[in-house]
């Protein structure tokens, strides 16, 4: 296989896609929203059980390729116990990652953790959105909208990609 | 044993090839193995030079003026609208308006000719298999007017429940729509049979051809449909430009589609006269180079032999549904008698997204999602196959490579 298709499969990507964590439904949960992105037909649904302004417990359900199975898995991982803030702070610091703003500064990577490992997105427009689904997911159920989100919403310039 | 070049007496595929410029480039450092012509086909040379030759020598608006510009470009434009109608078998260039594609083509039948004579509690009758196009147009008149749309179910080999569709005509089905070739699942459909029992009950047929069009011999008045419509970019002509084949008496009976310059024959602040056929129906300057050059690709194809295209995509069908099938990972989806052109499949415990993203890498074009034929999806319980679309340029040897792709796919995700 080539390499730079390792820079977007990699190992830990995989792993989680074929083992996603925290993939259960929490019908108690405070809040949940539901993600679609109509081009590929991804849908998965995020629930979120808050303690305050702290992400108590975080979980998601649904189909979804392997870029979005593996980024909502590590999300999930990622939220657990930080404020509502924090985690829309690490959303923006992800998205600058995987559009490629911002450039690659160790600082960057640092303050991501293990979710820099989606710094080969980057380098793949078209998946861009598989990556951010599950966020935009997360950002709606934090915002109590308890709606559904798509990819599409945003409009043709949000995000590069298409069918 | 996949070198098979000459398979088919007279059909130099790899001659062929040589006259599509864009099969000689590389893509990620691969040779380029296109199998997306089902989404839109390549353009060979000679129609790349019509668009070229069009815009450097004789460009200028069409049906306007005295000089001699004006008049090439228009003789070329109706030279095109001839072959249009020869190459589908219409009785008159008439019955050849001249739309921006098929999905224009449909919205023009559903809002001039359907549009005023519908009332509540009449029918339109689609297919389970219909391309969103053939859906959403016909869905928003049917909502304006508090008619309702009835839908014939599929097997699960793709196929149409024809005893199904059957029971469906009802006395109040005007217009039965429906796809000549699917674009998820490859199935041809049975229109002539269709139309038929359409008529018996007394509706109309309108049928979207865009995919078989490219792909097999069509004569619209041997199948005896009312309406039929295609789209140059997928017969190997320029994007942008499309057919509407309808019948004299029901094009004359219609309103104009749209107001404009072109379709009139006299304008006052009173009183329009509207031009007549096919004029009536084109309002405003068309695409004259695209249109042009659509002539050209028919001619191309044409000259290859629709049925020597078709027995050769026969040919790459059946071998690239061996060659998948003997991947214990691979589930072909659509398995009708009667295919072409299109292979959708699905392999096991990895999302079609994914498949695309690594095939692409080999230099393999694949589409994967739904196809814009969400109820197809849904009536599989799948959100997205790939598919791969076979075209007149496609060789044994790209089904191989393909084949070696989605084993490097399955080493990656099992």
């Amino acid at each position: 296989m080539s390499t730079d298709l390792r820079d977007l499969y990699q190992e830990v990507i995989l792993d989680h896609s074929k083992r996603p964590r925290n993939f259960r439904s929490m019908p108690e949960a405070d809040r949940r929203a539901e993600g679609y992105n109509p081009l590929c037909g991804d849908r998965e649904t995020v629930f979120v059980d808050m303690d305050g302004d702290v992400v108590k417990d975080v979980s998601f359900q649904g189909a979804g390729c392997a870029i979005s199975t593996a980024s909502a898995s590590m999300m999930t991982e990622s939220v657990k116990g930080r404020t509502r803030a924090e985690a829309e702070s690490l959303f923006e610091r992800f998205h600058d990652l995987i559009v490629g703003k911002g450039g690659e500064s160790g600082d960057e990577s640092s303050q991501l953790g293990k979710l820099a490992v989606f710094s080969g997105v980057r380098e793949y427009p078209v998946r861009v959105k598989c990556a951010t689904l599950p966020w935009h997911t997360l950002k709606a159920a934090l915002d109590g909208d308890g709606g559904k989100v798509s990819t599409e919403d945003e409009g043709p310039k949000a995000e590069s990609g298409g069918a | 044993m996949s070198a098979n070049p000459k398979s088919l007496a007279g059909y130099d595929v790899e001659r062929v090839r040589r006259d599509f410029p864009i099969l000689a480039r590389e893509v990620h450092g691969k040779p380029l193995v296109f199998l997306d012509s089902a989404a839109s086909s390549q353009r060979p040379a000679s129609v790349i030079g019509a668009v070229d030759e069009y815009e450097r020598l004789h460009h200028a608006n069409v049906h306007r003026g005295v000089h001699q510009l004006s008049q090439e470009a228009t003789a070329m434009f109706e030279q095109a609208r001839e072959r249009v109608r020869r190459f589908v078998n219409a009785a008159s260039t008439r019955e050849v308006i001249f739309t921006r594609g098929t999905t224009e083509s449909i919205n023009l039948v559903a809002q001039s000719y359907a549009r005023p004579r519908l009332k509540p509690g009449d029918e339109i009758l689609l297919t389970m298999l219909e391309h969103h196009a053939n859906i959403v147009p016909w869905q928003m008149l049917c909502e304006e007017k508090g008619a309702r749309l009835a839908v014939a179910p599929i097997l699960d080999s793709g196929e149409v429940d024809l005893a199904a569709l059957e029971r469906l005509l009802t006395p109040r089905t005007r217009m039965v729509s429906i796809a000549h070739l699917s674009n998820a699942l490859g199935t041809v459909l049975p229109v002539k049979r269709i139309a038929e029992l359409a008529h018996a009950a007394g509706a109309l047929v309108f049928v979207d051809g865009a995919q078989a069009v490219p792909r097999m011999p069509v004569d619209v008045r041997g199948l005896g449909v009312d309406f039929y419509a295609f789209s140059s970019h997928k017969v190997y002509g320029p994007s942008g430009v499309g057919v509407l084949y309808g019948r004299t008496e029901l094009l004359d009976a219609m309103p104009p589609y749209q107001g404009g310059g072109d379709m009139i024959r006299s304008v006052t602040f009173e009183k329009t006269t509207y031009n007549s056929l096919p004029y009536k129906f084109e309002a405003g300057t068309p695409n004259i180079a695209g249109g042009i050059a659509f002539g050209t690709a028919l001619d191309y194809v044409t000259g290859l032999g629709l049925a020597r295209i078709e027995a050769h995509e026969r040919d790459l069908l059946a071998y690239a549904t061996e060659s998948l099938a003997a991947i214990p990972e691979v589930t072909i989806v659509g398995t009708a008698p009667e295919k072409a052109g299109v292979l959708s499949f699905v392999l096991q415990g990895v999302h079609p997204h994914d498949i695309g993203t690594v095939l692409d890498r080999e230099g393999i074009a694949v589409r994967t999602g739904h196809h814009c034929a969400q109820p197809v999806m849904d009536r599989f319980g799948l959100p997205a196959t790939a598919r791969a679309s076979f075209g007149l340029y496609n060789t044994r040897e790209e089904v191989d490579v393909l084949a070696g792709g989605i084993r490097t796919v399955l080493r990656m995700f099992r």
